[in-house]
């Protein structure tokens, strides 16, 4: 039972309800602009996957342990799967910025740690160090690395730990 | 007056006579969703006006969802042609297509574009108005339940759709798909170092990509194809004016303004101002500026309340009875199979060893009785004292339909009256003193055969109200009931019934003051009718029973 409606008012109405569904499609589809970082700021990342250092020291089996193991398993060594956790520490400017411990994957912890962190910085100049720790028989930190950047906006400063290029990596 | 009841509230649910759901919230989820309902119909009348039913974009979303998912599938093959898939050669070869290098490439990579996001608000608008209209529960929970994936999938397309560009929005997409799902446990949280360095990105990322946007897209078409598979006849395509004007709506933006190109992805730069697609990638905004596990909660609860919705509250939980098939009264002449809309009847070999018999998925039956109003043994001149048909509804079956009419025709005093057989969905009569209305379930159910046998039994005319077809809460209801009155489909009416004194009214349920319009000029033209031709004496009235506990007095 709809009302009748005169042909101009149709086609007109339907033209403007056509353009309306354009309009909103063109402008969403890239507007508002999004903005990932103030224009006052440079974003640190860290990223990382490192395996941590075997958690516990080898040791010789006894003679009657040897005796006890099927022949295939007849191993002198014992060694523990377990890795230790990587301990990470970033400091900018001589503020701690960021201070966790990351655990090793797998459910016997035989994995590599892997963790990612990102966090906006203001531009300029900082002094950024880095320090690691993969081996639990360490008291504080075994890798460090220390950079001056002088960051632009919207630059990104990667910390990574890559043990063939001497470990922590700034870049 | 008196008036029958047929004893049929609007909803089969409340058919059953059980309370609603129980709870504050649901009953305020109820309430919003009245009102959500309330404002989809109004803005659907209005865009009625502009369009006409017929071309109203509104009434075939899903159609118009089919059209726009083929239509990005044909530029998407397209741009496909061009695309190179090496790590260096992935952003040079999408600017080629849009420069200018290949003919029409800009043009075909904006149509892609805009059918896509085209494709997000059509489906969130068909999404809101089934659930506004309550078509998410009882017999209906297959078809919403397969809709739920839907959006995901569609999101996860366009997303890879962004990542292949390899721009700044396409790295932005990367490095937020990383964060969100390295945010779940099982996943590397470094999952995101593979695109924060230029070296770390590798030609067979996009290979990958690739196969993952075609693929997620072939998974949408089987959750579309799965989504309509109870329905007969599903509407896979929209009108032709409808498609027409889609296209040339999209057509006319992909040339006024071509989908932007950003520059090229630069792990080592991330600042500025970032143009996203907010149809697709306001998740990813939202993981940026929140966190990945809030969004990962509210994307777990929107897709957990989507599947629990049919299930919810007992009023969505209650059912009423199926149809039921008579072995001895079903004759296999396959017009209830033809004209269930929800394909809930199949054709199976009759239990007598002849010919075949109407089966019926009670968990697909609607109970709309469309199938009892198809049905040949669902006359009423029968001579049985209880009228039983091939197919009917247990609770509401056309003998008590036969009976209710007698009864309340039989009551009736004063002038002949007017019955009005008329869909619960759609408007309903009005009290004057001279009509005699009876809700069905749909007014698909009234066998054409009723309409002579109420004036037989002295009704002065039969008006049929429907909803407007496009509104059938049952798809085909309006349009089967039309064609059947108008003895284009079987049963149909017959030639020489009086048609001058039957009125077929198509008025939704909001439409009361036009449908008392309507009967006004119904009862005036029975007027001028009567002044020729005396009205039809009852005379003949065939001996039938109106006992029955089911037919209400008021």
């Amino acid at each position: 039972m709809s009302r009748s409606t005169s042909p101009v008012f149709r086609y007109v109405g339907q033209a403007i309800l056509y353009a309306l569904f354009g309009a909103f499609v063109i402008y969403f589809s890239s507007s508002p602009t999004y903005r990932h970082l103030d224009d006052d700021q440079g974003l640190l990342r860290l990223s990382f996957r490192h395996p941590g250092k075997v958690a516990t020291d080898c040791r010789k089996r006894t003679p009657e342990e040897l005796a006890k193991l099927p022949p295939q398993l007849r191993t002198e060594m014992e060694c523990e799967r377990e890795r230790s956790p990587v301990k990470v520490r970033v400091e900018l400017d001589g503020t701690v910025l960021f201070d966790r411990v990351y655990e090793p994957a797998g459910l016997r912890r035989d994995g590599a740690s892997s963790g990612y962190f990102r966090m906006p910085i203001p531009v300029g100049e900082h002094e950024i160090r880095v320090q690691f720790n993969d081996d639990v028989r360490v008291e504080g930190f075994n890798h460090e690395g220390a950079r001056r950047v002088d960051v632009r906006p919207g630059q990104v400063v990667l910390i990574d730990f890559v043990e063939d290029q001497g470990g922590v990596v700034i870049r | 007056m008196p008036v029958p009841d047929f004893a049929v509230p609007a909803t089969p649910a409340g058919r059953a006579g059980l309370a609603g759901g129980g709870i504050v919230a649901v009953d305020e989820l109820r309430a919003v969703r009245t009102r959500a309902a309330g404002a989809v119909r109004a803005i659907e009348r209005a865009f009625d006006r502009v369009f006409g039913i017929a071309a109203n974009p509104l009434r075939q979303l899903g159609g118009v969802a089919f059209d726009l998912f083929w239509l990005i599938a044909a530029t998407g093959a397209f741009l496909y042609v061009f695309y190179d898939t090496r790590a260096d050669g992935a952003y040079a070869s999408v600017q080629g297509v849009t420069d200018g290098a290949v003919f029409g490439g800009a043009f075909v990579r904006s149509l892609h574009r805009y059918a896509s996001d085209a494709l997000v608000v059509v489906v969130v608008a068909h999404l809101v108005r089934e659930w506004a209209y309550g078509r998410y529960r009882g017999f209906r929970w297959f078809s919403w339940l397969s809709g739920v994936p839907t959006p995901w999938l569609i999101l996860a397309a366009g997303g890879t759709g962004f990542w292949l560009v390899w721009d700044s929005v396409g790295l932005f997409v990367a490095t937020m798909v990383a964060e969100w799902f390295g945010a779940l446990p099982g996943f590397d949280p470094a999952l995101v170092r593979n695109f924060l360095d230029a070296d770390a990105v590798s030609d067979r990322l996009f290979s990958l990509l690739i196969f993952l946007h075609i693929g997620v897209s072939l998974a949408l078409l089987l959750a579309m194809w799965l989504h309509v598979k109870r329905l007969t006849r599903p509407r896979t395509n929209a009108s032709r004016a409808v498609l027409l004007g889609t296209l040339v709506t999209l057509s006319a933006i992909s040339l006024l303004a071509s989908a932007p190109l950003p520059p090229p992805a630069d792990p080592s730069q991330v600042g500025g101002a970032l143009a996203l697609d907010w149809f697709y990638l306001a998740p990813l905004a939202a993981v940026d500026a929140i966190s990945p596990l809030a969004v990962w909660a509210a994307a777990g609860a929107l897709t957990l309340l989507g599947a629990a919705a049919p299930w919810l509250s007992r009023r969505a939980r209650a059912r009423a009875p199926a149809a039921r098939v008579d072995a001895e009264h079903c004759n296999g002449c396959e017009r209830c199979f033809a004209d269930c809309p929800f394909a809930a009847i199949e054709m199976a070999p009759h239990p007598s060893g002849r010919g075949r018999i109407a089966v019926v998925d009670a968990d697909r039956c609607a109970s709309c009785g469309i199938c009892a109003g198809a049905c040949p043994s669902s006359t009423p001149f029968r001579s049985d004292a209880h009228l039983t048909t091939g197919i009917d509804l247990p609770d509401l079956g056309v003998g008590l339909l036969r009976d209710a009419l007698a009864s309340a025709l039989g009551a009736h005093a004063g002038v002949a009256p007017i019955v009005v057989f008329g869909c619960a969905h759609a408007a309903g009569a009005g009290t004057e003193d001279d009509l005699v209305p009876i809700a069905l379930p749909c007014a698909a159910m009234l066998p054409p055969s009723f309409v002579e046998y109420a004036l037989r039994l002295g009704a002065r005319g039969v008006a049929v109200v429907a909803c407007p077809g496009d509104d059938c809460e049952y798809r085909f209801g309006s349009r089967w009931v039309a064609q059947r009155l108008a003895g284009e489909r079987e049963p149909r009416l017959r030639a020489a019934a009086q048609r001058e004194r039957l009125r077929f009214v198509e008025a939704a349920h909001e439409d009361l003051i036009a449908l008392q319009a309507q009967l006004a000029r119904f009862r005036h033209d029975l007027d001028a009718l009567d002044r020729l031709q005396p009205a039809q004496a009852s005379a003949k009235v065939p001996q039938v029973s109106t006992e029955s506990s089911h037919v209400t007095v008021h």
